[in-house]
């Protein structure tokens, strides 16, 4: 009898926590309202994660060819792009890029000098006015953790199941969509009944769907190298959108993939040695009624 | 056979206890470590390990100040004079035996590189100035010659060399 | 328990050490052989866990300080710095951050398990009184912590608490100014925030020392609420307790590890990851989930109440939900302590269950239409629980038989 309340309220009480802890948090950023967003399938969703380094390869080539010159991407050095786990370049390909850029630095004749590797992306702009004065009044939000601070609102009961697959990629997803959430005939106008201030471009996606941002990206902007082993991919916005989405995501994460690998390890030793715990608590329980 | 079932028993149980607390001590230690290493220089210290330095604009007679890891880093570009004048002591006569060959680089001898704190409490001894040409800490009196070598004062041991390297005529890389 | 002792002094040097300081003997009074209910089931390892949680957020902690900045200018990209470049400094900072969601998961469930079985009932009252401080405090810590990576939520969230002492008649926005720093949310206040948030960690550890230490004058409760009548109703608490502590430990931190490893960013907020920006609000402010019934209750006070008006009455609710859980031990005068033996109690106890996830729910939604009915009832339910129904039930309710003793009832249970 003591038996059965006890299991009752053990079963209630977990689901009351669960409940307690998904209800809140998820439905906390339903805030926005939008056109649905479909989910990619990306390479780093999930325990055993990792970023493509191709996809990371291709992603920087469309960051720096095309979104760098409005955004920038403070917390980023160049030495990152050779960290492990990244895109992979070479330390000699760093600090070749590096050396392309000038960035400033007091102590040098002129107050610039070329990039080194442990330097920090350079902006376009001296600071953010500049940047709004140079983009119709609107900021380019800075990359480094954009990929973070973006999420999608799942409805009820999906928002529950996340916890359990470890959904992360919100953010990635939603630049995805943005991306390709222009009107792509005549992006100035909108749907009938909507009006669009002077300036703004309509996106499906965007909150309130006016974005100061004209559309980035058109087919064949950026000349994919084919790889080593010949392939090549489509020069296409939806591909470029997806390869500059996942580097964005490597950004704002750069230690994803250790992350993951040593997250698995760590749960492979707790469920073995809650194992061993719960053999050695009974062993010594045994003789105890209780 | 009851006291060796129950021998075996203990032994099972011993066994269990040992496995788990061996377990544990694993798993201990692997939480211990990284809460240790992250004391360790970060990866942006680590990126300013090792620096590149152009020569190029020094003109001879003349030294500059860079930083490196955090220390001040004397280049100087060494006039003929100053390079005969430090061949010129004999071995015998120095405090911290070198020659002027172990503290330049073969091909590049008018190139001095040295940490720039006196070896005895880490002041910044001034250029061009004490009784051998070199350089004269102003904090307790000690004087190095024209290859940087302790010759009188409290200092024990010769100004630092850094490890460093010529990447080509021009251009050095420190560290 | 002094009176328990069993210590005597193997040799020479512990016989000196125990005449000058008998450190030895009280650890083995009070972490060895302390007597404790054997019917303890596993709703107590949550003490534990409490411990542990909070060892692990003062380590972290202390670790994070190191490399931490607390400037407005700085705060945000030094704790990116922690993340990206300080060795391991992801998972430290994800442990720190998850850490706090899973304290409160465990504080919540302490909480009610000593609601359900009548852990603050007498002699107990001092042991849940220390604890109800503790929870207040940790609310604190964790609000205040919560300011330091200086991103949007973190500004707005301290904006919108802080103007709670903006209601305090008359000297309210002294008060407010005086606990910011200034007119608005700025760097002293981060700076104080910081000191604060360092500090109270061991004010806590200090109240969890006399929240154990007045735990060990009667000793535990247990799934009963039959007090302990002798020694066979109990085990040492060494092994047997430390083990299954232990074991509940590593239960525990599994979904921790979960959290930490694969979806750090789960419960907290996408807006704070965009640096503080007192030009824009974002569009939707909601604490972390742990704050949320409080701040149902906050907000469920939208109408004046005669003098006082909406936004008093909302603070006044608010710390009234808090303080309340002081004086439980005197609104609760059943004479049972386990909710296993009160038919009544049960149904009401669930229920008021059900209600805080409902407060925690609504918390998070928009003030708006429905959500503002549900949460007047639920905030009503709240308060109609603890000062209506537990008195009442007090006197009303016919108890089922209790038995005797813990080692009858863990008899019965094994022959059942």
């Amino acid at each position: 009898m003591i038996g059965a309340i006890d299991m009752f309220k053990t079963k209630f009480i977990i689901a009351a926590v669960a409940a307690m802890v998904g209800l809140s948090t998820v439905s906390a950023q339903a805030a926005e309202a939008g056109a649905h967003i479909e989910r990619q399938s990306w390479s780093f969703a999930g325990i055993f994660g990792t970023y493509d380094e191709h996809q990371l390869q291709r992603g920087f080539q469309v960051f720096r060819e095309v979104c760098a010159s409005c955004h920038s991407a403070r917390l980023i050095s160049f030495r990152n792009l050779a960290e492990p786990g990244g895109p992979g370049f070479s330390e000699a390909q760093v600090k070749a890029l590096a050396a392309e850029y000038e960035v400033a630095d007091p102590t040098a004749d002129g107050g610039v000098r070329p990039g080194v590797a442990a330097d920090r992306w350079p902006s376009s702009f001296a600071n953010d006015q500049e940047a709004r004065d140079a983009n119709g009044g609107s900021l380019p939000p800075d990359f480094s953790v954009l990929a973070k601070a973006r999420g999608v609102t799942d409805p009820f009961p999906n928002w529950v199941f996340n916890y359990f697959t470890g959904y992360q990629e919100g953010g990635v997803d939603y630049i995805h969509a943005l991306l390709n959430g222009y009107h792509e005939e005549v992006p100035e106008t909108a749907p009938e009944g909507f009006e669009l201030a002077d300036g703004k471009y309509y996106n499906d996606y965007f909150p309130g769907h006016a974005i100061g941002m004209a559309p980035p990206l058109s087919d064949g902007l950026v000349t994919y190298e084919p790889g080593e082993d010949g392939v090549t991919v489509p020069e296409t916005v939806e591909q470029y959108s997806t390869d500059v989405a996942a580097f964005m995501m490597w950004m704002a994460e750069p230690h994803l993939v250790s992350r993951k690998q040593t997250g698995f390890v760590v749960l492979l030793f707790l469920v073995l040695f809650a194992g061993l715990m719960y053999a050695t608590k009974r062993k010594l329980w045994a003789g105890i009624e209780h | 056979m009851a006291t060796q079932a129950e021998h075996s028993s203990t032994n099972r149980r011993d066994f269990l206890y040992v496995a788990t607390g061996a377990v544990g001590a694993v798993g201990a230690a692997a939480v211990v470590w990284p809460l240790i290493n992250q004391l360790n220089p970060d990866a942006s210290t680590l990126a300013l390990a090792s620096i590149e330095f152009d020569i190029s604009a020094i003109p001879e007679g003349q030294s500059v100040t860079i930083t490196w890891r955090g220390l001040p880093v004397f280049v100087r570009h060494r006039t003929a004079a100053e390079i005969e004048e430090a061949k010129a002591v004999p071995l015998a006569e120095l405090k911290d035996p070198q020659t002027d060959e172990e503290r330049t680089k073969e091909g590049h001898e008018q190139w001095l590189v040295m940490i720039a704190n006196c070896t005895h409490l880490g002041c910044i001894p001034v250029g061009e100035s004490g009784d051998f040409d070199g350089w004269f800490c102003p904090c307790h009196g000690s004087h190095y010659d024209t290859a940087g070598r302790i010759r009188r004062g409290p200092a024990p041991k010769n100004l630092v060399v850094p490890p460093y390297e010529f990447v080509s005529d021009t251009l050095i890389q420190i560290g | 328990m002094s009176e328990h002792s069993t210590y005597t002094p193997g040799n020479a040097v512990e016989k000196w050490l125990d005449d000058r300081l008998p450190i030895i003997r009280f650890s083995k009074e009070h972490l060895m052989d302390f007597p404790t209910p054997k019917n303890l089931n596993y709703w107590w390892t949550f003490g534990a866990i409490l411990v542990m949680c909070l060892g692990v957020q003062i380590v972290t902690g202390i670790i994070l300080a190191m490399h931490y900045t607390p400037n407005v200018g700085l705060a945000f990209d030094s704790v990116e710095h922690i993340r990206r470049d300080v060795n391991g400094g992801r998972i430290i900072q994800a442990v720190h951050a998850v850490g706090a969601s899973m304290f409160f998961v465990a504080l919540y469930i302490h909480m009610f398990r000593g609601l359900f079985y009548g852990s603050y009932k007498a002699p107990r009252e001092i042991i849940w009184i220390l604890g109800v401080l503790i929870f207040i405090l940790t609310v604190a810590t964790a609000f205040m912590g919560y300011i330091l990576p200086w991103g949007q939520m973190s500004f707005w969230g301290a904006t919108v608490i802080s103007n709670i002492f903006s209601a305090i008649p008359v000297v309210g926005e002294n008060i407010k100014q005086l606990v910011l720093g200034g007119f608005a949310v700025g760097n002293p206040t981060l700076n104080r925030f910081f000191s604060l948030h360092y500090l109270l960690p061991f004010v806590i550890a200090a109240i969890v020392g006399l929240h154990i230490w007045a735990l060990h004058v009667p000793g535990n409760n247990n799934p009963i609420g039959v007090e302990v009548k002798e020694s066979r109703d109990t085990v040492a608490f060494h092994p047997y307790y430390t083990m299954k502590d232990l074991f509940a430990m590593v239960v525990f931190l599994i979904p921790f590890a979960w959290f930490v490893f694969f979806a750090p960013d789960i419960l907290g907020h996408p807006d704070n990851y965009i640096m503080a920006n007192s030009q824009v609000t974002p569009a939707h402010i909601v604490p972390e989930w742990y704050l949320l019934p409080f701040y149902t209750i906050l907000r469920a006070i939208d109408f004046n109440v005669l003098f006082i008006d909406s936004k008093l009455g909302g603070v006044i609710a608010m710390g009234g939900a808090l303080v309340m859980l002081l004086v439980v031990p005197w609104l609760d005068t059943s004479k049972v302590r386990s909710g296993t033996f009160r038919p009544m109690f049960k149904w009401f106890y669930a229920l008021f269950v059900i209600n805080f996830i409902g407060l925690t729910y609504l918390g998070a939604q928009p003030a708006e239409g429905i959500y503002t009915v549900l949460a007047k009832v639920c905030t009503a339910y709240y308060f109609i629980y603890f000062l209506v129904v537990l008195p009442v039930l007090s006197r009303i309710e016919t108890p089922k038989p209790l038995p005797t003793s813990i080692s009858e009832s863990v008899l019965g249970k094994a022959h059942a």
